[in-house]
């Protein structure tokens, strides 16, 4: 059986990843899910504690708290997992390049990374947004700039100590050539840690656009997100805590979720010292 | 040791003019014109010329850049547009707001996770390990501003022990040092723990064991000794990330600080301010990342030799 579902039979994976199929299978099939729609105010209706109507509540327009989450989920998911994905192939081709070519290029990129590695993301994002504009695009651009770092330094690093071992030198005295001992050796056996470190990463990413929602600068009202379900702030605290409430625990038990699991997928692969060495 | 520290600090001139390049470059990409602002609507092409020749936007962005970084040197951040007065002033307001948090932060997080991080190493693998390792998976997970949300709620709306937003007395600063501190304290307690349980596997603590020492005495005296390098190390490397955590912190809080200077005048599309701002945290993890190696050669005498 292959890592990923291995990582299931762990009891810790297994509560982790029920939930996480849970959230993906809820924000995929979200308007079969719930009766609401995310986006019609109804204001006689604001601000109702959790009923039989309304499980969690409505918001300050009169909106179903639990249906704008579902909705919620489709957002902070998808520009999340999609920011990682670019940060990440991006990140492999750029440490890769920089590991194989070495030289000028190696230096730039190493000292580029070093710079961006030393700021926090939220800063990182926050200008980012500021140049490009708010929004879920804007958002996803600045979260994969801001973890370029990270996945640029680990696969350069996972390069150059693969580069020495003995399969290498094997393949090369077989006569292979730079291109297959590139693609076909040195990237795939980097694969691993970089795509576990992704899916950690996801985590901090969900963390992260959700705090740029919370300021605003995520998607734009009525699409909800859940940091900018958040987004009014310390003003409903005293009012409607609900809505304050579920949103942040859906971003915090995901997360929990995605590192519980990670964890597990870690064990189960047996990469611990490689992703502790180069992280 | 003297001269290695004279080429470290040399070594920080590069990359302050690299920061300040980007610092400089990037707000310059920012759409949203600052002159717009500040004319009256269906102001003159003259007003306009005569406004930008009055804050230097007129000439070429190289000149600009060096007339900038020349007066930034010399300690002039320039005059904010929005707020009309020295730029220098703001900063002098905001920083030690954020110095304060961010301090009290650093220290919460180390001492209380150090501790926690103490205790899980002692107790492997048993409950309080685990109890530990648990929380701090829980606290380093929720986002920052939430934290402080639900602090807000459970201290201030239904305990009334501490106000809601401001910066008036110590007991405002409670809740903003506790939201940041619980991230950092997860932080450190996890390194604790992991470098205890290394340091403990090492060869000269099997001799202290053959020498008879009591365990605690070894744990405490030497293994958390070696363990707390790495933590210092790491520490003072997230300064820029306690300083970062500031700036939603203070936004949640409504207390003054870098953060709300720099969210504010983001929105305002004021460059001056918001290079200063920028300029203040990239020296904070600049001067983050010099103190832990400067900590680090004190502390470790394998990297002291390698230094003389």
């Amino acid at each position: 059986m292959i890592a990923p579902l291995r990582a299931l039979r762990r009891p810790q994976g297994a509560l982790a990843g029920l939930w996480l199929i849970l959230v993906i299978c809820a924000a995929i099939l979200a308007p079969l899910l719930t009766p609401y729609a995310y986006d019609i105010q109804a204001l006689p209706n604001a601000y109702q504690p959790a009923s039989a109507a309304h499980w969690l509540g409505t918001d300050e327009f009169g909106r179903d708290l639990l249906t704008r989450l579902i909705y919620g989920a489709r957002t902070s998911l998808s520009v999340s997992a999609t920011a990682i994905s670019i940060s990440v192939l991006c990140g492999m081709v750029l440490g890769a390049a920089a590991a194989w070519f070495g030289g000028w290029l190696d230096r730039v990129v190493t000292m580029t990374v070093d710079l961006t590695w030393s700021f926090p993301e939220i800063l990182i994002a926050l200008i980012l947004v500021a140049i490009i504009g708010p929004g879920t695009t804007g958002v996803m651009i600045a979260i994969a700039v801001a973890y370029l770092a990270q996945f640029t330094r680990l696969t350069r690093a996972q390069i150059m100590t693969l580069r020495g071992e003995t399969f290498i030198e094997a393949a090369r005295s077989l006569g292979a050539g730079n291109g297959h001992i590139l693609f076909r050796h040195l990237l795939p056996n980097a694969l691993a840690p970089v795509l576990v470190s992704a899916m950690l990463a996801t985590g901090d990413a969900i963390i992260l656009e959700a705090t740029l929602g919370f300021f605003g600068l995520g998607a734009q009202p009525p699409v909800p997100s859940w940091g900018g379900m958040m987004s009014a702030g310390s003003a409903l605290v005293f009012k409607a805590p609900w809505v304050i409430i579920f949103p942040g625990l859906a971003v915090a038990i995901t997360v929990v979720a995605i590192n519980l699991y990670g964890d597990a997928l870690i064990g189960e692969l047996d990469i611990r010292s490689r992703l502790r060495r180069d992280a | 040791m003297l001269s290695w520290l004279i080429k470290r600090l040399l070594m920080l001139v590069p990359v302050f003019l690299a920061v300040s390049v980007v610092i400089f470059s990037i707000l310059h990409f920012i759409p949203g014109d600052p002159i717009d602002n500040l004319l009256k609507v269906g102001s003159s092409p003259e007003a306009r010329a005569e406004m930008e020749a009055r804050y230097g936007l007129d000439r070429p962005l190289p000149v600009q850049y060096g007339l900038w970084l020349g007066n930034v040197v010399q300690g002039d951040l320039g005059t904010a547009i929005v707020a009309r007065r020295p730029v220098a002033d703001l900063i002098a307001q905001a920083l030690p707001h954020s110095l304060r948090l961010g301090g009290l932060a650093l220290l919460f997080s180390t001492v209380v996770g150090v501790t926690l991080g103490v205790v899980a190493a002692l107790n492997r693998d048993r409950w309080p390990d685990r109890a530990i390792m648990g929380g701090v998976l829980v606290g380093s997970t929720m986002p920052s501003f939430w934290l402080g949300l639900i602090l807000i709620l459970i201290f201030s709306v239904s305990l009334g022990w501490f106000p809601v937003s401001g910066a008036r007395g110590w007991n405002s600063l409670v809740l903003p040092v506790l939201t940041i501190g619980l991230g950092g304290t997860a932080l450190v307690a996890r390194i604790t723990r992991v470098s205890m349980i290394e340091a403990a596997g090492r060869d000269f603590v099997t001799l202290l064991h053959a020498k008879g020492l009591s365990p605690l005495r070894i744990q405490l005296r030497h293994v958390l000794r070696h363990a707390l390098i790495p933590v210092v190390t790491i520490l003072a490397l997230r300064i820029g990330w306690i300083l970062g955590g500031a700036v939603t912190v203070e936004v949640v809080f409504a207390r003054p600080g870098l953060g709300t200077l720099l969210i504010k005048s983001l929105s305002q599309h004021d460059y001056p301010v918001v290079q200063a701002c920028l300029l203040m945290l990239a020296m904070a993890v600049m001067l983050g990342t010099l103190l832990g190696d400067i900590l680090q050669a004190l502390m470790d005498p394998r990297v002291r030799a390698a230094l003389t």
